[in-house]
């Protein structure tokens, strides 16, 4: 994944924000990254703060909240926890899994001043 | 090291969902920052938003446009090297008297490509993404502007190669194809799970190279569709034309669909052809 185009999409999107809200500086961005997006919370921290440079971002905390992956399986016919794409169903092996959760990747909010 | 919630856990559960204020306000969100009274008062914004929301919009206006006019749209991924515009060529060559066919490539530099496809007759647009390293939906608009593809159209999406950047980027396409030559390994749909998971179709292309490699064309239709169930494969050679048939049939089905879409919605139709391209 291109985490410094991601962390340009991150920034535009809180900068934008911010000036709507009328404020000074944001303090803290708080994202949500799915464990089975495919993106990696790291590699978006080490572009944060040059992409930001210049915002109302700048200086702003990042607060990456990652989200545990869950699948359905289509065999057991229920919610299944799993950790990345590709591997089998926890409970019978398999691989007829649809994932539900930790796909996502969101700012959930600010905080700003 | 991890980044994770710490004391800032506090000022998240302080404005968690319990209430529907639109913003919910708060000063001082714990010891780790605490605020002088008379100091700047800071507050939480809810903003809820995918970072890619900017990219849907205009991939949702782009598959508005090609519903309305009928257009079956095709975004082609594949690594650097699978063969992709050489298939590109060989597909348009055989479809062009059979309808309009358009093509959009897209490349970090040069135009060479779309020098290739326009070389058959067919009209073809390069988008050069410079650092980028996959298209965009908003680039695929502009495109559509200039290339202006005609009603109940082909129009194929070459994608800069690359198995991981165009995974996530929606450009308003009816599905990803994920091509994959078989000089490649077979493991390749679990090394990049997140493209063979966004296709809906994958082409084992080269396969007139099988007899001189040790690729096991089973083995990897399996691995793809552990990461993805639902996906259906086309082993073929583009340069021997050998398995283009099956190819070019499941096109042909797309492109009654699209066309029934645009003009008639005659959603019975469109659910036995959708029946007939299913494995």
């Amino acid at each position: 994944m291109n985490e410094m185009l991601l962390a340009e999409g991150v920034v535009d999107l809180v900068d934008h924000r911010a000036r709507r809200e009328g404020c000074q500086r944001v303090k803290t961005v708080r994202l949500e990254i799915g464990k089975l997006s495919g993106v990696e919370p790291e590699a978006i921290r080490f572009c944060f703060d040059e992409v930001a440079s210049g915002t109302l971002a700048e200086g702003a905390a990042l607060d990456i909240v990652e989200q545990d992956g869950q699948a359905w399986c289509f065999d057991c016919g229920q919610l299944v926890p799993l950790a990345a794409r590709g591997d089998p169903c926890p409970e019978c092996g398999g691989f007829r899994l649809r994932m539900d959760e930790g796909v996502a990747m969101r700012v959930r909010e600010l905080e700003i001043e | 090291m991890r980044f994770h919630v710490h004391a800032d856990g506090t000022a998240h559960s302080h404005s968690g969902g319990a209430h529907h204020h639109r913003h919910d306000i708060h000063y001082g969100l714990g010891p780790a920052h605490a605020h002088a009274p008379g100091m700047s008062q800071a507050r939480m914004v809810k903003v809820e938003q995918d970072i890619l929301a900017k990219n849907d919009a205009y991939a949702a206006a782009n598959r508005d446009y090609f519903r309305a006019h009928g257009i079956f749209a095709l975004n082609l991924v594949s690594s650097p090297g699978s063969g992709k515009t050489t298939l590109l060529v060989r597909t348009v060559m055989a479809l062009q008297e059979r309808y309009p066919v358009c093509v959009i490539e897209g490349d970090q530099q040069t135009s060479l490509d779309a020098d290739r496809i326009r070389a058959t007759g067919v009209p073809a647009l390069q988008i050069n993404t410079g650092r980028g390293c996959h298209l965009d939906a908003h680039m695929v608009g502009h495109a559509l502007e200039q290339l202006r593809p005609r009603d109940n159209s082909l129009l194929l999406i070459e994608n800069v190669g690359n198995l991981v950047c165009p995974a996530s980027f929606d450009l308003g396409e009816a599905h990803k194809v994920a091509i994959l030559s078989v000089t490649e390994g077979e493991d390749k749909p679990l090394k990049y799970p997140d493209m063979f998971a966004a296709a809906d179709l994958m082409l084992l292309n080269k396969s007139d190279l099988l007899p001189h490699l040790d690729f096991d064309v089973a083995l990897a239709i399996e691995y793809a569709r552990r990461v993805n169930p639902r996906i259906r494969a086309i082993v073929l050679s583009a340069r021997t034309g050998e398995g283009m048939d099956e190819w070019l049939d499941w096109l042909d089905v797309q492109m009654d669909i699209a066309a029934l879409r645009g003009a008639e919605r005659d959603e019975l139709r469109i659910g036995e052809l959708e029946a007939e391209v299913r494995d």
